[in-house]
C-alpha cells in the first residue's frame, strides 16, 4: 500500500514524473518501445507505426478540444495539408527532418487562419465552421492536381537519413515512435507552462481569462496552431509511411476518429490521448481478428465487418459518454487505486 | 451558348428549380432546428433519421408490398419509436454536459446507425417507386420538373402545418415554453421531458418525411444520410434556433447550388453550402437571423 505522496522541494513538485515508481515504469516502457520491432512481427509493426501517428495527431487535438475548449471537426484536412506539403518538398529532395517541421508549420498557419473566426464563434459554431474547412479543404486536396494529385494522390518518396533509406516499417518505426514520443512529452510539458494553463483557463471559462488577463485572440490562436501543428506532422508521417496518399483518406470519419479518440481516452489529458488513441485502433483490428475467424464457418461474415466496425464505433463513443465520460484514464485510475490500497478498498 | 446574347432562360430555369428544390433542404433544416430549439442539440445524426425513413419505407412499400399510405404511416411510428428510443436511453443521461459530449453522441449515433443499416439493408444502390408525380411544369418557356415542384409543396405544407402547431396547439406551446427556459416551464407545470421526447419524435418523422422523398426522386443508398450534413450549413446560415431562418436559408442554398451547378459543374456545387457557411460565419457569427448570445460570468 502507498500512503502518500511526499514532496520535498518544488523541483520535486515541478517534475513531471515525481515517484520512482513511475520512473521504473517509464524505463520499462522505453525498453519496449525499443525492443518492440524487433520481437514482433511484420503486421505488429506497421500496426505500431499507426498507433504511433495516431497518437501524435490525436495529441493535437486533444490540445485543441480537450484542453483549450475548442471543438475541431477538420482534424483530418490538416493531417492532409500536412502530408501534401511533406509531399511536395519530399519530391524536391529535401530531407525528412526539415519536411516534418515544414509539414507541422504549414498546417499551423492554416490552423491560425481557421482559428481567426474562433474568437467570435465557439461551440456548435465552431464545430460547424471547422466541418465546413473539412469539406473546403478535401476539395481543394482533389482539385488542385499540381500539388496534390487530385484524386490520383500524391507519391511520397522514402524518407532517408544520410544515404539510409527508411525503406520498410521496420525503420519507419525508428523515425516515428521517437517523434511521437517527443510530441507527447513536448505537449505534456507544455500545460506546466503559462501558454498552457491560459488555455486550460479559456477552456474552463473563456470570459473569466479574459477578465483574468488572458489574450483570448493570441491564446486561442496559439492552441490551433499548436494543434494543427501536431496534425500537419502526422500527415507528414503518415505520407512517409504509406508512400502515397489519395484525398479520400482525409475524410470527415478520420476527423470524426480522433475526437473519438481523445473522448474515449479522456478530455484534457496526454496519458488519456494515449490510451484513447491505442483503444480505438486495436478495437477494428480485434473486430476484424473475431470477424475472420467466424467467416471461416460462414464466409459471409466478411461482408458486414466494416458495417459492424461502424456500429461499435458508433456505440463505443456513446457508451463512454453516458457511462464513463472520463473516457479509459478514469478507469486507469481507478485500476490504479485499487492497487495503491490494495488490501482496502477503494 | 458562346456567342449569343445571355441566357435569360436558363438562369430562370436554374433559379425556379434551386429554390423550389430548397424546400427540402428547409425541412431537412428544420428536423435540426426542433432538435436545436426544444433540447439545444445539433443532431448530427439527422442524415441517419432521413436514411432511416427512407429504408423503413423500402421495407414496408416495395418489400412488404403495404400501399404507399399505410407504409408511410408505418414507417412514421418505427422512426418516431427509434427516435423516443434515443432521446431516453442517451439524450437524456446526458442532459447537461458540455457541447461537446452531447455533439460527439450524437455523431457516434450517426455511425451506429448508419452502420447499422448497411449491415441489414446493404450497401447497393435500391430502386424506390416514384411517389410525386412527374409531369413538368412549364411557365412561358421555363420547364421545372414536376418532383421538384410537388415536393416543395410537401415541404411548405409540412412547414407551414409545423408553424400553426406551435402557435395555436397546447402542447406546441408548451413545447416553445420548455424550449425558451426550461426551468421556467418546469415550474409552471410542463413535462419538461416530455416535450422534449416529443421534440425528437417530431424532428425523426420530420427527417424521415425528407428522406423517402429524396430518396424516392434519386435513389436509395446509405450515403442518402450524407445529404444532412450539407444541410447543416443551411442552419448555421439561417440561425441555429429561427423556422424562418431555416426556410430562407434552405431556399438561398437551393438557389445558390442550382446556379453553381448550372454554371461551374456538378463537383463545386457539393462545397457551395460550405465555403458560403465560413463567409457568412466571418461576417455575422450567429447566422443571418439566429439570437445573438449574450454571456455573462
Amino acid at each position: 500500500m502507498r500512503i502518500g505522496d511526499f514532496r520535498a522541494s518544488y523541483a520535486h513538485d515541478e517534475s513531471l514524473w515525481p515517484t520512482r515508481v513511475q520512473r521504473a515504469w517509464l524505463g520499462v516502457l522505453a525498453v519496449a518501445l525499443i525492443a518492440l520491432p524487433f520481437g514482433a512481427n511484420g503486421y505488429q509493426v506497421s500496426l505500431a507505426c499507426m498507433l504511433g501517428i495516431h497518437v501524435i495527431a490525436a495529441a493535437g487535438l486533444n490540445i485543441m478540444t480537450g484542453y483549450t475548449g475548442l471543438i475541431s471537426l477538420g482534424h483530418a484536412a490538416f493531417m492532409g495539408v500536412g502530408c501534401y506539403t511533406a509531399a511536395w518538398f519530399a519530391q524536391r529532395g529535401v530531407p525528412f527532418f526539415l519536411t516534418l517541421p515544414l509539414a507541422g508549420a504549414m498546417a499551423a498557419l492554416l490552423g491560425l487562419l481557421v482559428g481567426l473566426p474562433s474568437l467570435r464563434i465557439k461551440g456548435l459554431y465552431l464545430a460547424v465552421a471547422t466541418l465546413a474547412t473539412q469539406f473546403v479543404l478535401v476539395y481543394v486536396f482533389r482539385e488542385w492536381d499540381s500539388v496534390t494529385g487530385g484524386v490520383r494522390g500524391v507519391n511520397v518518396p522514402n524518407a532517408s537519413l544520410f544515404g539510409f533509406e527508411l525503406l520498410n516499417d521496420q525503420r519507419m518505426y525508428f523515425l516515428i515512435a521517437p517523434v511521437a514520443v517527443a510530441l507527447l512529452v513536448a505537449a505534456r510539458n507544455l500545460f506546466r507552462t503559462r501558454v498552457g494553463r491560459a488555455f486550460i483557463a479559456i477552456r474552463d471559462k473563456d470570459i473569466s481569462a479574459e477578465v483574468l488577463g488572458i489574450d483570448l485572440l493570441r491564446y486561442k490562436l496559439a492552441a490551433f496552431a499548436i494543434g494543427s501543428f501536431y496534425a500537419g506532422v502526422a500527415g507528414a508521417l503518415l505520407g512517409y509511411f504509406y508512400r502515397a496518399m489519395t484525398p479520400e483518406y482525409f475524410t470527415l470519419q478520420l476527423s470524426i476518429f480522433y475526437l473519438a479518440a481523445i473522448i474515449v481516452g479522456g478530455l484534457g489529458s496526454m496519458l488519456g490521448t494515449l490510451l484513447g488513441a491505442v483503444f480505438m485502433t486495436l478495437v477494428p483490428e480485434l473486430l476484424r481478428g473475431i470477424v475472420a475467424s467466424i467467416a471461416q464457418w460462414a464466409p459471409s461474415a466478411t461482408e458486414i465487418l466494416s458495417p459492424v466496425q461502424q456500429v461499435v464505433f458508433g456505440l463505443l463513443i456513446v457508451g463512454f459518454l453516458v457511462f464513463e465520460p472520463h473516457g479509459l484514464l478514469e478507469i486507469w485510475r481507478r485500476v490504479r487505486r485499487t492497487f495503491h490500497l490494495w488490501p482496502f478498498r477503494a | 451558348m458562346s456567342g449569343n446574347p445571355f441566357d435569360w432562360i436558363a438562369l430562370a430555369e436554374y433559379s425556379a428549380i434551386g429554390l423550389l428544390s430548397g424546400g427540402l433542404l428547409a425541412l431537412i433544416a428544420l428536423g435540426f432546428v426542433l432538435i436545436y430549439k426544444g433540447t439545444g442539440v445539433i443532431n448530427f445524426a439527422m442524415g441517419e433519421f432521413m436514411m432511416l425513413g427512407a429504408y423503413f419505407f423500402y421495407t414496408t412499400n416495395v418489400m412488404w408490398r403495404l400501399p404507399t399510405l399505410l407504409a408511410l404511416v408505418a414507417t412514421l411510428a418505427a422512426v418516431a419509436l427509434v427516435a423516443a428510443l434515443i432521446e431516453r436511453t442517451v439524450l437524456r443521461p446526458l442532459a447537461g454536459q458540455p457541447v461537446i459530449s452531447v455533439l460527439m453522441a450524437t455523431i457516434g449515433l450517426a455511425s451506429a446507425l448508419h452502420g447499422g443499416v448497411d449491415a441489414v439493408w446493404g450497401g447497393a444502390n435500391l430502386e424506390m417507386p416514384a411517389l410525386l408525380p412527374r409531369k413538368p411544369f412549364t411557365v412561358g418557356e421555363i420547364l421545372v420538373p414536376g418532383q421538384v415542384v410537388w415536393s416543395f409543396v410537401l415541404a411548405a405544407t409540412i412547414i407551414t402545418a409545423f408553424t400553426l402547431y406551435f402557435r395555436f396547439s397546447k402542447t406546441g406551446v408548451a413545447m416553445r415554453a420548455a424550449a425558451s427556459d426550461p426551468i421556467t416551464a418546469y415550474v409552471l407545470g410542463i413535462d419538461v421531458r416530455r416535450t422534449q421526447a416529443l421534440t425528437w419524435i417530431f424532428a425523426g418523422m420530420v427527417g424521415a418525411v425528407a428522406g423517402i422523398v429524396v430518396a424516392s426522386m434519386t435513389s436509395l443508398s446509405p450515403a442518402l444520410g450524407g445529404a444532412a450534413l450539407g444541410v447543416l450549413a443551411v442552419i448555421i446560415l439561417g440561425g441555429l434556433d429561427s423556422i424562418a431562418g431555416a426556410i430562407v436559408a434552405g431556399l438561398i442554398v437551393g438557389l445558390i447550388e442550382s446556379l453553381t451547378a448550372g454554371y461551374l459543374g456538378g463537383k463545386v456545387r457539393d462545397i457551395v453550402p460550405y465555403v458560403t457557411v465560413l463567409v457568412i460565419l466571418l461576417v455575422r457569427p450567429y447566422g443571418l437571423f439566429g439570437t445573438r448570445q449574450i454571456e455573462r460570468l
